[in-house]
């Protein structure tokens, strides 16, 4: 059967998005533009680095109430609080959705509404975090030295944040090529890479808010003699 | 119908010309000049690593010795392992990544080109900070593996520490960059044709390390933020307690083993991260050097991805004395014990690729058989600590030491000194000297082997690790002499190897495009390639395609072979998904009418990778020298690593505005 280039073209474009106009990359072994499997490769290393910071929120989450250090999870988290905030990060998944088929349509004009939604959207969640952050730090005494928890939350939530903002700089650059007229309907991948990462964002967001938010604690009760215990094995270490 | 094209039948392209000078290099994104900067830099560290080594072993060569004191032989073993594993092993393993891999799929260069630069500044930026810990008299002197609690303030208050973490640090950030790097280029840019199991060996070892690399470095990554926090912002993740003001005791709650879990689930995979690239060599030099194809290539293909996967599943085994129970140590001396299975497979395929063969016993053969010889009796006292009981009895003794010693450098080593000797051709266009590196294999066989051996037996009669000195009476000091006078003539060793470059370099023979009448796609094209490596993108219809094109099917697979592994897992097909295979030539032609092959197009040199590096390194450096400070908010921050924040976002936008290509 002959095939013309046009349809190899298009071979890989569905779904993808990723050959048109783009005749200076000759195709590739898959079909999948390199920048989209890229960033698939980047999520899934990001998966493990989650991973590895969600297991370490895990193994501490009662260590704290256990050891009657405070201030306790039970006492500082503000549930109804963040329900909002988290409420405003999955909702930004739906307007980047909405950029993406804007800009797939050729909607120039709907991008940009769409992907300064989505930013204003990240920019809130990161300041509702920034104020949560604040009311826990001054009102409530909890730092990252203060126990366990402290630490625990501030790095896994923080570092979350730090996703967050590293998405919102993404989009307002992309929003800033676009209205310098920089993005048309052959460049919706770059799009589609950006929300590819800033879906991932909201979906750790889910495994997180659950995990510290919304599973219950121990309640602040002192294991017996648990830092006694801790203090005489650690005295019989000979440096100390 | 011609499998491979023809490179010196057509006209040369305009683009032949390699621009040359200082700013050619600072700017490359070449994947043959970024491998020859990894491998050049690498070669380098790799001979301070083994001065360091040559350091400790003056020191232990008497009892009670006092060529270094004890705090300076802290600094030389953690600098030693460090320097070994992060910048002589793993970039040795990259150089022929970048240089090769390209070369043997078929592609013009990698996926990313400016990434790749960008990978090689920034793990030159990793290794200068970890050495110049060394100016400023603060070595990292914890061990390599930076055991919690003596990384905490308390016991480590200087900046030795900190030099270890923030340069480890940064040196992921270039492993990960190099490895999705590798990744998107095996399993997007392979020529038409070119299934998954039509690629040469050495690709699989290459996509399986790529893949293990970005899996496992996030662990570590993350264990080290954690490190980092608690030395610098007062948490403490690691530190079961710490002294107050008043110098009281407090507890924290924080847990030391945690540290050891963080850093095993990465450090097991960094082992084979070591290893597979090795692997794949060999399994591509014995071949050539037999005269036969690759012995169980799908096999052997399946055991690398097999040792991969178990490779997450075993870390524990690091962990045995620090009393998990016996449900962990039983469980994890299982899967320790089934790794030995996938291991096994590929030394009986190589002894089977050589059976029966029209063995040719080159330098780089040498090297190769030096390997399965030498990785084996690693592997097998590899295999002796998988038992709980043992490991107990072996642990933090010279045994350990050894065993070690024989993977890594019996198995790691060896593979790579064969790569040299077999792609120099390639890199240079020159032959070696094949006597001074049969002087060099025999040298070195022998040096490793005098070095390594009695640390066995100073482990069983009870040596410790990273003791800087031992007692007369200990009854030591006879092997370690002998152990003393191995590793000089291992260092004695890399002389003639530099030697024998630096002649070939001047004077070797020339090479040709295919000295080792090899089978893979790199021995098609010029020695040393042009810049643009294929002048038309070639098309394959067999794994070994130049000795299909060579010697037909008279190298023992029939048609049916052929056609039978084109099917992969679970009878679907593996490879390309868009398709064509039963013809790959017109698959190519549609490949090049759309991409427009006849104008050979390659990327633009760039700086914006060397200039995101530098703000990389300033960021990093900043937290080690840490002022003159500036106020942010409630914070003050150092300024060298704001500086450094600044550089690198220009180096990220000025990269992601200015075209490709």
């Amino acid at each position: 059967m002959a095939t013309t280039a046009h349809d190899v073209e298009h071979a890989g474009g569905i779904g993808a998005g990723t050959a048109h106009g783009h005749a200076e990359h000759p195709p590739t072994s898959t079909g999948l533009d390199h920048r989209k499997l890229l960033m698939w490769a980047f999520l899934a290393s990001d998966c493990m680095f989650f991973a590895s910071l969600i297991a370490t929120y895990v193994i501490y989450r009662n260590h704290s109430q256990q050891l009657g250090l405070g201030p306790f999870p039970n006492e500082v988290l503000d549930i109804p609080y963040t329900s909002i905030s988290a409420a405003v990060l999955l909702f930004s998944s739906l307007t980047m959705v909405l950029a993406l088929a804007a800009i797939q349509r050729n909607d120039v004009r709907g991008l940009r509404v769409w992907l300064g939604a989505t930013s204003v959207l990240g920019i809130i969640f990161l300041g509702g975090q920034y104020f949560e952050f604040s009311e826990f730090y001054q009102v409530e005494g909890l730092s990252l030295r203060s126990n366990m928890f402290g630490a625990s939350f501030f790095t896994l939530t923080g570092l979350h944040g730090t996703h967050v903002a590293i998405g919102v700089i993404w989009l307002l650059s992309l929003l800033f090529v676009s209205l310098r007229g920089g993005i048309s309907q052959k460049d919706s991948l770059n799009v589609e890479i950006a929300g590819l990462y800033w879906h991932f964002v909201d979906i750790v967001w889910i495994v997180i808010f659950t995990l510290v938010y919304l599973i219950p604690y121990d309640e602040g009760e002192v294991t017996e003699g648990a830092e006694e215990a801790m203090v005489r094995l650690w005295q019989a270490v000979p440096f100390v | 119908m011609a499998t491979i094209a023809q490179p010196q039948t057509i006209a040369r392209p305009a683009v032949s010309k390699s621009p040359s000078g200082l700013w050619s290099w600072l700017t490359t994104v070449d994947h043959k000049r970024i491998g020859i900067l990894y491998g050049v830099t690498a070669f380098f560290f790799l001979l301070v690593g083994g001065l360091e080594a040559m350091i400790m072993r003056v020191q232990l060569s008497h009892p009670a010795n006092a060529a270094v004191g004890p705090n300076t032989y802290n600094q030389l073993f953690t600098m030693h392992g460090t320097t070994m594993i992060f910048l002589a092993i793993m970039p040795l393993s990259s150089a022929f990544f970048n240089y090769i891999v390209p070369l043997q799929i078929g592609a013009r260069d990698v996926a990313f080109p400016r990434l790749n630069a960008f990978s090689y500044w920034t793990f030159l930026a990793g290794g200068l900070i970890l050495n110049l810990s060394w100016l400023a008299n603060a070595a990292p002197d914890q061990g390599w593996y930076g055991y919690a609690p003596l990384t905490s303030e308390l016991y480590s208050p200087d900046r030795n520490v900190d030099f270890w973490t923030l340069g480890l640090q940064v040196l992921g950030v270039a492993s990960m960059a190099a490895s999705f790097n590798f990744l998107i280029t095996i399993i997007n840019m392979r020529a038409p044709g070119m299934t998954l199991f039509r690629m040469p060996i050495f690709c699989w070892g290459t996509l399986i390390t790529s893949v293990l690399i970005v899996l496992a470095f996030p662990a570590i990554t993350v264990a080290l933020i954690l490190l980092s926090m608690d030395r610098f912002a007062g948490t403490h993740f690691y530190f079961p307690y710490t002294l107050n003001d008043a110098g009281q005791l407090i507890v924290t709650g924080g847990d030391p083993l945690l540290w050891q879990h963080l850093f095993w689930i990465f450090g097991h995979p960094e082992v084979y991260i070591l290893i597979l690239p090795a692997f794949a060599i060999v399994s591509e030099i014995i071949p050539v050097f037999s005269r036969k194809p690759l012995f169980g290539y799908a096999v052997m293909a399946y055991a690398i991805a097999a040792i991969a996967f178990l490779g997450f599943g075993v870390w524990v085994h690091h962990m045995f004395t620090t009393g998990l129970g016996p449900t962990p140590d039983a469980v994890f001396s299982a899967t320790t014990m089934l790794i030995a299975i996938p291991t096994g497979v590929k030394i009986f395929n190589w002894v089977g690729t050589m059976w029966g063969g029209q063995l040719q016993f080159t330098t780089p053969m040498l090297f190769a058989v030096g390997l399965v010889s030498q990785f084996t009796i690693g592997g097998i006292s590899g295999v002796m600590h998988a038992s709980p009981p043992v490991d107990t009895q072996h642990n933090d003794s010279y045994f350990v030491v050894a065993h070690f010693h024989y993977v890594l450098f019996g198995g790691s080593i060896f593979g790579l000194l064969a790569a040299i000797y077999y792609w120099f051709p390639k890199f240079t266009g020159k032959m070696m000297d094949e006597g001074l590196g049969k002087l060099h294999f025999w040298l070195t066989f022998a040096g490793f082997n005098i070095a390594f051996f009695p640390m066995h037996f100073l482990g069983l009669e009870g040596m410790p690790r990273r003791y800087y000195t031992y007692g007369a009476g200990s009854g030591w000091g006879f092997w370690n002499l002998i152990v003393s006078a191995g590793a000089f003539l291992l260092g004695a060793s890399f002389l003639i190897l530099m030697w024998n470059i630096a002649k070939s370099l001047q004077r070797g023979k020339p090479a040709g495009d295919n000295p080792w009448d090899g089978s893979t796609l790199e021995w098609s094209i010029p020695s040393p390639p042009p810049v643009y490596n294929f002048r038309e993108i070639p098309v394959i219809r067999h794994r070994d395609p130049l000795w299909e094109e060579k010697y037909g099917h008279a190298q023992g697979e029939t048609h049916e072979e052929e056609t039978r592994l084109e099917v992969g897992v679970a009878g679907k097909r593996v490879g390309e998904a868009h398709v064509t295979d039963e013809d790959p030539v017109a698959e190519a032609a549609q490949r090049m009418a759309a991409g427009d092959h006849h104008d050979i197009h390659l990327p633009n040199p760039s700086f914006y990778p060397l200039v995101a590096s530098i703000g990389l390194f300033l960021a990093a450096f900043g937290l080690i020298f840490s002022y003159p400070r500036v106020p942010v908010g409630t914070a003050d921050l150092p300024l060298m690593s704001l500086a450094g924040v600044l550089v690198l976002m220009i180096g990220i936008f000025g990269w992601s505005l200015e075209p490709a290509s």
